[in-house]
């Protein structure tokens, strides 16, 4: 008896909870990569909106494969992310409504000054991850499917380097998020490929700098997303709308443009482009 | 607006992590000029800059009440105790059953017990997202990416720590009182309310043991609880997270705090068990 009490009280207590997570004021989970949210570009911007409508957006700041991967299981409102094929097939498979383009930076190859492989100043990315494949200079790789992972595989494809065994000397697959991986590579002497927004606002940066940058390869394009309310019916449809509609604004646009890190903008809006 | 530097949560973070982009400046000369062979020594001396910045730090940041800090701590606290008050509330009497009662399949249970204390709280948190997802059995429940997910994910984790050690202790005393039990003509579930409250002592060392990892932990809350400013973030994960950021020395500060916080729910532990000793003695 006394343990059909206890359970059942706990029962109560779980769903005492659950109702107040559920009745807690205007909110909507927005799935965005880690570039959006470590910047510092999301905590900047997000109380404009919040002051406007009233609506808390809670970020979950992840790499973009797994902020699709959320978006797909209906565990998020909104996508924030930057790689367009997978963007697309998020639309196309029913699990976005529509793809809007919001913001433009780009990605910068960064390493250590003394630079065994030689490449600082050039404008070709993929010709400078060839030199250090050829140097057998150490790199370091998000390989966690994020936006800029599948970006930095794209280069590599594009520079006829082919990352099997033999790469593995030099080719270091961390597996983790922007910043563990700068972290990493500011430890390990290597170059890495990041984002220019993580890299400006970062803090480690010992001796590390840009010494790639401005080739066209390294756009760097991102784009929100409303999960389709179709195919998860839960999805917060009208305050995510609200929130793009908002972002792709005149007023959002400018929040965007004026968000600063020592002086320099990171993000740089163009919405309009749309798929 | 102008320059929020590199994040506006934890207000003071930008001030006083931004000396050390100054530093390399002073350094540099010296590591380029004799080609590199003190490059080891200005880590060491930059990394130890760190460890001073974060006690700096942390003293700041205590010392100001800072209030996403004072929210962090509060939410670390509410998540982990709850979580140790469900599995407690499990586990006591889950142990004392087992070392008690005798049933086919004891030891299997006991076995079990002990080997689910090595639980890998990535592998708990990815079993509880895939739960309460939205796609999940769960998922009508909306619980993902709240506290009560993060409470679920360490009770989990911790019901097997405080069941098995309160087996272990429970059964320690079972094998001394066990006679004097059995000439009173107890019967097991007697013996079982018998042997929980005697032993109390040793059981809140078992329920600290649990405290302690589910404060420590940070796998299983980052995958369900999502790290959300000011909804979700718990002290583990603002760790990891300003590390990610390179902030280290904050990193360090909020580390540092996390161990005060773990010494003084211990040192209370401690002192509520000594008092309850010395009347053995």
């Amino acid at each position: 008896m006394r343990w059909r009490v206890a359970i059942s009280a706990m029962l109560v207590t779980v769903t005492v909870m659950a109702g107040q997570a559920m009745a807690e004021d205007r909110h909507i989970v927005l799935a965005s990569t880690t570039s959006t949210e470590n910047s510092g570009l999301l905590g900047a911007i997000l109380p404009l909106f919040r002051a406007e409508s009233g609506v808390e957006v809670r970020v979950v700041a992840v790499g973009t494969g797994q902020a699709l991967r959320l978006a797909r299981n209906g565990d998020a409102d909104v996508l924030l992310v930057h790689h367009r094929p997978s963007e697309e097939a998020f639309v196309a498979d029913g699990f976005g409504v529509e793809r809007h383009e919001v913001m433009y930076n780009d990605f910068v190859l960064i390493g250590p000054r003394d630079d065994p492989a030689e490449i600082a100043g050039l404008d070709d990315a993929s010709g400078a991850l060839a030199r250090i494949a050829e140097a057998g200079a150490v790199f370091t790789s998000r390989s966690d499917n994020s936006g800029t992972h599948l970006a930095e595989r794209a280069l590599w494809d594009a520079a006829g380097v082919v990352l099997d065994g033999a790469s593995r000397d030099w080719y270091r697959e961390m597996g983790s998020g922007m910043g563990a991986t700068l972290n990493a590579a500011v430890a390990m002497d290597a170059y890495v490929l990041a984002d220019r927004a993580t890299w400006v606002s970062f803090a480690n940066k010992r001796d590390h700098t840009v010494l790639v940058e401005g080739d066209p390869a390294l756009f760097n394009q991102y784009a929100v997303i409303l999960v389709s309310p179709d195919r998860h019916p839960h999805v917060r449809a009208e305050d995510g709308q609200a929130f793009i509609d908002w972002l792709l604004s005149n007023e959002g646009q400018a929040a965007i443009a004026a968000f600063r890190v020592d002086g320099q903008p990171l993000f740089f809006p163009n919405a309009g482009g749309q798929s | 607006m102008q320059s929020p530097p590199v994040n506006p949560t934890l207000s003071v973070s930008p001030k006083r992590v931004e000396p050390r982009c100054v530093e390399p400046k002073c350094v540099e000369p010296k590591c380029v000029e004799p080609k590199c062979v003190e490059p080891k020594c200005v880590e060491t001396e930059s990394l130890m800059s760190d460890f001073v910045q974060a006690f700096g730090l942390a003293l700041h940041l205590v010392a100001s009440f800072d209030p996403e800090l004072v929210d962090i701590v509060g939410r670390s606290l509410y998540v982990s105790l709850s979580a140790v008050a469900i599995a407690s509330f499990i586990g006591l009497p889950l142990g004392a059953v087992v070392a008690v009662y005798r049933f086919p399949g004891r030891r299997a249970v006991v076995v079990l017990l002990n080997a689910l204390m090595g639980l890998p709280p990535v592998f708990v948190g990815l079993m509880v997202y895939l739960m309460l997802s939205r796609s999940g059995p769960l998922g009508p429940l909306g619980l993902l990416f709240t506290p009560t997910a993060m409470i679920i994910a360490q009770a989990i984790l911790i019901t097997p720590i405080i069941a098995a050690l309160a087996r272990e202790i429970v059964r320690g005393l079972y094998d001394e009182y066990r006679e004097q039990l059995c000439s009173f003509g107890a019967r097991p579930r007697q013996m079982v309310l018998t042997l929980l409250w005697d032993a109390r002592v040793g059981l809140s060392t078992a329920v600290m043991a649990g405290f302690g990892r589910a404060m420590a932990e940070v796998g299983a809350v980052l995958i369900v609880g999502g790290n959300i400013a000011y909804a979700t973030r718990v002290m583990t994960t603002a760790i990891a997270l300003e590390t990610s950021k390179g902030n280290l020395a904050l990193a360090l500060a909020l580390g540092l705090i996390l161990v005060v916080i773990a010494l003084g729910v211990n040192a209370v532990a401690a002192m509520l068990g000594g008092a309850s000793t010395r009347r053995y003695a």
